[in-house]
């Protein structure tokens, strides 16, 4: 069993790494959501795996033997839900992002930091996309 | 007084919710937003005093006792940045009443904003390793927020890059803490100091890695800093000086947590490293600001350089090494936090952040010229300012163990960091204004961004003319961490 998920975690970390390094946006959002699956499976296996035994200490004894350790199942279900909330928040930004810079391409993404055009002198910044005195009129 | 441990996390989600409750009445939102941000900044003071006195605040919550609970424990590492949180929340509330760079007043701004503090007064407090990867998930995601707000195109651009480079690495600390749960079976601090003992030493050495590097991440330290410069620069003021003086400086007060305390004494081969690691942050953090003609680029390029200083004081460890970190912490948060309010201000008179672009500052505002290389020069080292005593404690500690590189990096860096900010000075105080026609605004309204700088300025003087009490308070802090 410890073997097979590792084996999951190691699929699963080797696909989200390569989807992440991609230039396309929307894969690279799907390979940190695979990431985040595979932290989660670690996480998982950090209580014990094997056992179907209820996680409840028999009356008359001290220490919870063969059972699972419950609390890494609820480190993870908290993880999840981060996790959950995260790649929802990535999802919209992204719309976003691909609608108004129209395009998915990580390469063509250079509003924040314009490349030179000059070997030696840095580039001056577009005033569009910098903060400006008096601020444009349909700002939100 | 054990309620009030939970008073940096209580104050500002209290904040946060009523903030929210109170987004149609732009009024009534900033008074409930500033009567948060004193009620921290009083419990702030509290507990301070209670972890100088010897007594921190600490508590288990839900009666669960002290390895299964949840536990907050207040010592005076922590106590102190608890305090420096509050105040750059302060500053940061006060300039956004200004017109230096605020940016367009979304409704949800403040929540997020005291989102923030919380995340990070949750992160200073807690003394469980879970517990700390969820409040760099609630820094994460009120961030986030922050960046997104305005809407500019480069503003949703450099979010996206900080989105992925930092969920890499709160996944990375994800793994490395259920690793770590694994391994030892505990997650409190105190617990897992005592099991992590009993590791055998490869083991040892390999969580430290996966935990460290995870911290690293989110500290910006070489070579996994290319977040911070790529992003910062296009926040609004209040809100970049917020992000600059805290949201690193939580990364590295982990990596103290870590190595210093809970892990103490860190195997050799993880030390070398980090010291070395300390030294090419230095290094690039340096080289990038020197190339870079945007004050808000300069400036973020030299909080990965200033990142170093601090990760080197780590590496020395030792109580002289932690000392020097916690001295250089708070030295460097007020410090970095008030250079970037000074641009916003000089943004609102010059008309740019771009030093091409810029000038003549001296002749309208003499004293803003004084009151920027207060900050500047006290980042760069001259004595007698904070940032002299800072550097003199980190580098005698460093010639001590012999380490006469890492020194002289170190020195070469303070050189540099002088051109930056004798290069922001030059360009915006000294030199003419390029555009002939050029006129001040008129009509700019920097009262409370004027409030925010000084008061800040005065902190850096206070520390600067008094260094003992402070140095004071961090070695008695270094004494009571494991290290």
């Amino acid at each position: 069993m410890t073997a097979v998920l590792a084996f999951t975690v190691f699929s699963t970390v080797t696909a989200g790494l390569y989807l992440a390094l991609s230039r396309d946006l929307f894969r690279c959002v799907i390979g940190l959501a695979l990431l985040g699956a595979a932290a989660n499976l670690v996480l998982f296996a950090a209580g014990r795996l094997d056992s179907p035994l209820p996680a409840v200490v028999p009356s008359g004894e001290q220490v919870l033997t063969d059972a699972a350790n419950p609390l890494p199942q609820a480190l993870v279900l908290t993880a999840i839900v981060i996790g959950f909330a995260l790649v929802c928040y990535s999802l919209v930004l992204l719309l976003r992002l691909m609608h108004d810079a129209r395009t998915d391409d990580a390469l063509a993404l250079r509003h924040a930091e314009p490349v030179p055009d000059d070997p030696v002198k840095p580039p001056a910044g577009d005033p569009d996309c910098d903060v400006r005195w008096p601020p444009p009129p349909d700002s939100r | 007084m054990n309620a009030l441990v939970a008073t940096p996390v209580l104050v500002p989600l209290a904040t946060v919710v009523l903030t929210t409750l109170a987004t149609r009445r732009p009024a009534l939102q900033q008074l409930l937003s500033l009567v948060g941000v004193l009620t921290f900044l009083g419990c702030a003071v509290v507990l301070v005093a209670l972890a100088a006195a010897d007594q921190p605040a600490q508590s288990a919550f839900g009666s669960w006792v002290a390895p299964y609970g949840i536990a907050f424990h207040l010592d005076r590492t922590g106590a102190a940045l608890v305090l420096v949180t509050a105040l750059m929340g302060a500053a940061s509330l006060l300039f956004l009443a200004s017109d230096a760079d605020t940016g367009p007043r979304h409704p949800l701004l403040l929540p997020l904003v005291h989102g923030v503090l919380a995340g990070v007064g949750g992160a200073f407090s807690t003394a469980d390793l879970f517990n700390l990867y969820v409040w760099f998930e609630v820094m994460l995601i009120c961030s986030l927020g922050l960046f997104a707000l305005g809407g500019r195109l480069d503003q949703l651009d450099a979010s996206f890059k900080y989105l992925v480079l930092n969920l890499l690495g709160t996944l990375l600390l994800l793994m490395a803490v259920g690793a770590v749960y694994g391994a030892t079976g505990h997650l409190n601090f105190a617990a897992l100091g005592g099991a992590a003992d009993a590791l055998p030493p490869a083991l040892a050495t390999v969580l430290l890695s996966a935990l460290l590097l995870a911290f690293l991440i989110k500290a910006g330290a070489f070579p996994l800093y290319a977040w911070l410069p790529a992003s910062y620069h296009t926040l609004p003021a209040p809100i970049l000086a917020l992000f600059a003086g805290l949201l690193t400086k939580v990364g590295v007060y982990a990596v103290l947590r870590t190595v210093g305390d809970v892990f103490a004494p860190a195997p050799h081969v993880v030390m070398e490293a980090l010291g070395w690691v300390a030294a090419a942050t230095m290094l690039f953090g340096v080289l990038g600001a020197a190339y870079h003609w945007d004050m808000r680029r300069i400036l973020a390029f030299h909080i990965v350089s200033q990142i170093g200083y601090i990760l080197l004081a780590v590496a020395l460890a030792g109580d002289a090494g932690n000392a020097a970190t916690l001295f250089y912490t708070v030295h460097h948060i007020i410090v970095k936090a008030n250079l970037f309010l000074i641009a916003a201000m000089i943004w609102r008179l010059a008309g740019s952040y771009d030093l091409r672009r810029i000038g003549g500052l001296y002749r309208l505002r003499p004293v803003l010229g004084v009151l920027f290389l207060v900050p500047a020069l006290s980042l760069v080292g001259i004595p007698p300012l904070s940032g002299f005593w800072a550097k003199l404690i980190v580098l005698q500690e460093a010639l001590a163990q012999g380490r006469y590189v890492w020194t002289a990096v170190a020195l070469v860096v303070s050189v540099l960091t002088l051109y930056s900010m004798m290069k922001i000075w030059m360009e915006a105080f000294w030199k003419r204004h390029p555009d002939a026609g050029w006129r001040p605004p008129a009509d700019a309204r920097l009262g409370p961004a004027w409030a925010a700088t000084l008061g800040l300025a005065s902190v850096t003087l206070l520390i600067s003319l008094d260094p003992q009490t402070l140095l004071t308070y961090a070695q008695a802090a270094a004494r009571t961490l494991g290290g």
